[in-house]
């Protein structure tokens, strides 16, 4: 009985259907990278091990797309690497927001990519931050695999899927988990700083690099910026809003 | 070629784990919160401008653009999720179907 309503309980919550619909957006994805692959001179197998055990979107299409442009593997391998620092800096946030034991720790280490940890990131609550990830985690993994063997068997019948507008629900789907945060002026200033710091980037610095550049530049923006004095200002009666959503706020006891 | 998969995907795990064996006391100190949660915000912002308008490396502005202000529209008028999703999806589709990029 508490089995059944503990799970009633996850698939109403907010962050469960938010994973869920991530999942699905981005699982359909899988069907390009399926076909690259193979395009690229991959068998079935191979391209499905690159989504199945390197599983980073990010890296699987610089991997793939250095061997299609005639690289080697010594190559595809560093373009791959590079690519895949970001996850770093999420496993930084995730373990303190989430704190899993030794056991999930490898698990959640394997579920972490942009999309697990934007969900995650993007809720109010502790609960919701695990239900978030693990939905978006283990529903991305699951629907991006079926979806490369897919792509990759018939990949050409299906067709382009920017012609279905995937690329497009990708792109809402990542504002719609930056929104919820954007509560405050402060908030909207550095959301509109590091989005230009992003587009500055972009065309200067290989794929990868310039989401790591406006990390950084978030991490001096919260560290000598507005946020900090204004917070150690005991008379600022407005000081405990930005506070409300900090990772980890309510699991130390 | 399957010892290249394998070493790139030992690395991609390997990246993601380095993360995790960070310990999470560090974000314990309030000064390193607010820290955090700006690089979370700095984080989905740039992966907002990445979805939207990264091609390879460089800028492309196509229908991607479209369905992000749709879907701020969307998201200004309180719609869920989902909701939210989809009409950035059927706003690229839609505007492919009108000749845009």
């Amino acid at each position: 009985m508490n089995g059944m309503d503990s799970m009633t309980r996850l698939g109403r919550h907010p962050a469960f259907r938010t994973g869920a619909s991530v999942a699905v957006a981005t699982g359909l994805y899988g069907i390009s990278f399926g076909a690259l692959g193979v395009a690229a001179g991959l068998d079935v197998w191979q391209t499905i091990a690159l989504s199945a055990l390197m599983f980073t979107g990010g890296s699987q299409f610089a991997f793939v797309g250095v061997l299609a442009g005639g690289g080697g593997g010594t190559a595809a391998t560093g373009a791959a690497g590079l690519l895949g620092v970001r996850n770093a800096v999420y496993g930084i946030q995730l373990n303190a927001m989430m704190r899993p034991g030794p056991v999930l720790k490898p698990l959640a280490a394997h579920l972490t990519i942009d999309e697990s940890a934007a969900t995650s990131m993007a809720q109010p609550d502790p609960y919701g931050r695990r239900v978030g990830f693990w939905t978006a985690g283990v529903g991305v993994w699951t629907l991006w695999v079926a979806f490369t063997a897919l792509g990759a068997v018939a990949g050409d019948l299906m067709g382009d899927p920017k012609a279905w507008g995937l690329d497009g629900a990708a792109a809402a789907a990542m504002l719609g988990l930056l929104w919820p945060r954007l509560k405050s002026g402060d908030a909207w200033a550095l959301a509109a700083v590091t989005a230009l710091v992003t587009a500055i980037a972009l065309p200067l610095l290989p794929s990868g690099i310039p989401i790591l550049v406006a990390g950084a530049v978030a991490g001096l923006w919260g560290w000598f910026g507005p946020t900090g004095r204004r917070d150690r200002d005991p008379e600022d009666g407005h000081a405990a809003g930005p506070e409300d959503s900090r990772p980890g706020a309510r699991t130390v006891a | 070629m399957w010892g290249w998969i394998l070493l790139a995907s030992a690395i991609a795990f390997g990246t993601k784990l380095l993360g995790y064996l960070v310990p999470a006391t560090l974000l314990d100190d309030p000064r390193m919160l607010r820290t955090a949660n700006a690089v979370t915000i700095g984080l989905l912002s740039a992966l907002v401008v990445m979805n939207t308008a990264a091609a390879g490396q460089g800028l492309l502005l196509d229908a991607r653009l479209g369905a992000v202000v749709a879907a701020a529209v969307a998201l200004a008028l309180r719609a869920p999720f989902l909701v939210v999703v989809i009409t950035g999806a059927l706003a690229a589709a839609g505007l492919r179907l009108l000749g845009f990029p």
